[in-house]
């Protein structure tokens, strides 16, 4: 039963539809979100070897402190960018939908049948921007499918109406 | 039609009326029932080998220094029989329309109580102690992925009381329960159901004694060989004895003075893997003599096997969302291979992760897959004829496998050149090379999916190759990812996301097409119409 170069039983469809990118943008604030992220993030490392710098005097940390500034710099300008480009999502009467991700890139959709829970939650960061995220869980522990970097009202309106369809979907969702 | 529909009396009353014959109140009430009395012989039975070594140790290290120590080696005994005793006398279980309940526990006083609609499975479990006295555990589970709340266990009823158990919860299907005649009362009708002679199930597998043979290759002797070994020089040093330094070291020292060094080698060798070999057998035997695999009237697959320890497990057909046939590279070669079922609320620990099957013939392992998924035909599930991935998928599997050895290889040179020492990790990496490429073509060779009217099949790997068969209505999401290398070659990997199992099952490196046109046809519309 080895795999056979057989000829496929279901050939794949010519007009086979293109993935569509989800509807939505998140909001523009995200990129100052992501931003501040990204500094943090950066500064920290920068930080020990600063103090590392002070404490030994070594020379080589001068070398690798200038690297750290230059892929830090980059990272903080172009991560926040890219990411504001990919990250979009999607919820409608069959599914939530959500494309994430900047180097490495996913998508995710959940049925809203199959839909367990939905939280917002925001963290001190988020809520410095006016910012939430909505979790979406299913029964399965391959992790929810999440969309940050909402507006709050609007991600706190998202989960009023996803909640308001799920209930309507009886069963157990498994 | 159900028992307590027919009735008219008082739904709660008539509900735990339905326990009759063994154990209701007069008013109707089910009574709470103890543990069987004879656990009080077998928990000390079952905690001794636990106890001896440490009843050695004591007595040993205590040697000479007067009575003290006989006391401080007999209290861990006194400790065990009065913990037993404690058990039995307080713990208290019944099983009510409603719930099953448990209560109990001197120090630890806990009460847990399932909804019976929601049990999922009923396992009994009977060591040798248990079974001297005709007993068995019953393990109660709901299924749920937050084991322990989820759970309950009967230690221990006797097998009689286990069977009644596992029948009453599990037996939920009003069409096998007589129908009471007009003004019969409930309890009657239900007494009936007890006295009816218990349904046989219709075999599904059972033992052949030629599976033995895979027995050796499933490397689970070498483990349990070192596990001993290991133990056995703990206990060694427990007790003062240090085994490398002292006895074995010098004996084994001085006869390999006398042969050369590779044939002492080629004995161990000979001597670990045949140890291993043996070890595996008596494994395999204890796990799955009796094994029977059988599909019960109350829609349950039942499975039971071990030789001391005898284990009966169920899985409810409804919370089957898939099976996988897994073959490890050693069985592949002797042409065998696993069979697990791919379920919803299997607890690993309990169930040893859905395992159908011993290691069997490949085409028994897709047979009963099939079977378990009433599927008549092996090709509609796990045996399907698969679709090949593109040759960027190839072309990935060399990159993957041949880029680290040959990194390793030129670091290896690099290295042998500047620090003394390290001129053997070059050829050592070299001669991984024509590994890496023999296992990137067996990686891509086994890569494939297919489409099935009900089922999608995925196959891959190659040390461990493992062929899943995924029922289409148990995929409750799906995740697509794409690294950037992916996006170069235009592929990407596509994880159907499932409440059972190991929650995703990856399909790895088609092209994005492909996986699109994949979840149009198994949820069609899920994807907004682009």
């Amino acid at each position: 039963m080895d795999v056979t170069p057989s000829a496929p039983s279901e050939p794949v469809s010519p007009s086979a539809p293109p993935l569509r990118p989800p509807a939505h943008r998140v909001d523009p604030r995200s990129l100052r979100w992501w931003t501040v992220r990204a500094l943090l993030v950066v500064g920290a490392v920068a930080l020990v070897q600063v103090v590392g710098l002070v404490l030994t005097g070594e020379g080589t940390l001068v070398g690798t402190l200038v690297v750290t500034a230059l892929l830090g710099a980059g990272y903080v300008i172009i991560m926040p960018r890219w990411r504001y480009r990919v990250h979009r999502w999607e919820a409608d009467e069959e599914a939530v939908y959500t494309q994430t991700g900047w180097l490495w890139l996913e998508w995710r959709v959940a049925p809203i049948s199959r839909i367990h829970t939905i939280d917002t939650a925001r963290d001190p960061l988020q809520r410095l921007f006016g910012l939430a995220s909505v979790t979406v869980t299913t029964a399965s522990s391959a992790g929810p499918v999440k969309i940050v970097g909402l507006d709050a009202d609007e991600a706190a309106q998202l989960a009023r109406q996803l909640t308001e369809i799920t209930q309507s979907h009886p069963g157990d969702a498994t | 039609m159900s028992p307590r529909e027919c009735s008219d009396t008082d739904p709660d009353t008539a509900a735990s009326g339905k326990i009759d014959s063994n154990g209701h109140n007069d008013d109707g009430q089910e009574a709470w029932r103890r543990l069987d009395p004879r656990v009080l012989a077998v928990f000390p039975l079952r905690q001794a080998g636990a106890l001896v070594p440490l009843v050695v140790v004591l007595l040993i290290s205590g040697q000479g220094q007067g009575g003290w120590h006989l006391v401080a080696a007999l209290a861990p005994v006194f400790v065990v029989l009065a913990m037993g005793a404690t058990r039995w006398a307080t713990v208290r279980y019944r099983v009510g329309g409603e719930r099953v309940e448990l209560r109990g526990g001197l120090l630890n006083r806990e009460q847990r109580s399932l909804r019976r609609d929601r049990v999922r499975t009923v396992d009994l479990r009977a060591n040798p102690a248990h079974r001297l006295f005709r007993l068995t555990v019953v393990e109660i589970g709901t299924g749920s992925s937050t084991a322990k709340e989820g759970r309950l266990n009967l230690d221990a009823v006797t097998v009689a009381e286990g069977e009644r158990l596992r029948r009453e919860l599990l037996h939920r299907s009003p069409a096998d329960a007589p129908a009471p005649e007009a003004g019969g009362s409930v309890r009657e009708a239900v007494r009936a159901v007890d006295h009816l002679p218990v349904p046989a199930g219709v075999e599904v597998a059972r033992l052949h004694l030629s599976w033995l043979r895979f027995a050796p290759l499933t490397g689970s002797g070498l483990v349990a060989v070192g596990a001993i070994v290991g133990t056995a020089f703990r206990v060694a040093s427990d007790a003062g004895v240090n085994l490398a330094s002292w006895a074995t070291l010098h004996a084994a020292g001085d006869e390999l003075d006398a042969v050369p060094l590779w044939v002492g080698v080629a004995v161990l060798a000979a001597a670990v893997l045949l140890a291993g070999g043996l070890g595996s057998l008596a494994i395999y035997l204890e796990g799955w003599w009796g094994y029977r695999l059988t599909r019960e009237p109350d829609a349950t697959l039942r499975l039971r096997r071990g030789l001391l320890t005898t284990r009966s497990l169920s899985v409810e057909q409804g919370r089957m969302r898939g099976a996988e046939v897994t073959e490890p590279l050693l069985l592949r070669l002797a042409g065998g291979a696993r069979c697990a079922a791919i379920t919803t609320g299997l607890d690993a620990k309990t169930s040893s992760r859905g395992a159908l099957l011993p290691p069997a013939p490949k085409e028994e392992a897709h047979r009963v897959a099939a079977a378990a998924l009433l599927l008549a035909d092996p090709t509609a599930g796990t045996a399907a004829p698969l679709i090949r991935h593109p040759p960027a998928a190839l072309r990935r599997r060399f990159t993957r496998a041949v880029l680290p050895a040959a990194a390793l290889a030129l670091a290896g040179w690099a290295l042998q050149a500047g620090v003394p020492g390290f001129d053997w990790l070059w050829p050592a990496a070299l001669l991984l090379l024509p590994c890496a490429v023999l296992l990137a073509a067996d990686r891509y060779r086994n890569l494939g999916h297919a489409l099935r009217p009900d089922y999608l099949v995925i196959s891959q790997g190659s040390l461990v190759r493992r062929r899943v068969a995924l029922q289409r209505r148990g995929i409750i999401g799906w995740r697509l990812r794409q690294s950037p290398f992916q996006r170069w070659a235009g592929l990407a990997t596509l994880d159907a996301v499932t409440a059972a199992g190991g929650g995703s099952y990856s399909v790895v490196d088609v092209p994005v097409e492909r996986a699109v046109s994949l979840v149009e046809q198994v949820n069609p519309g899920l994807l907004p119409a682009g």
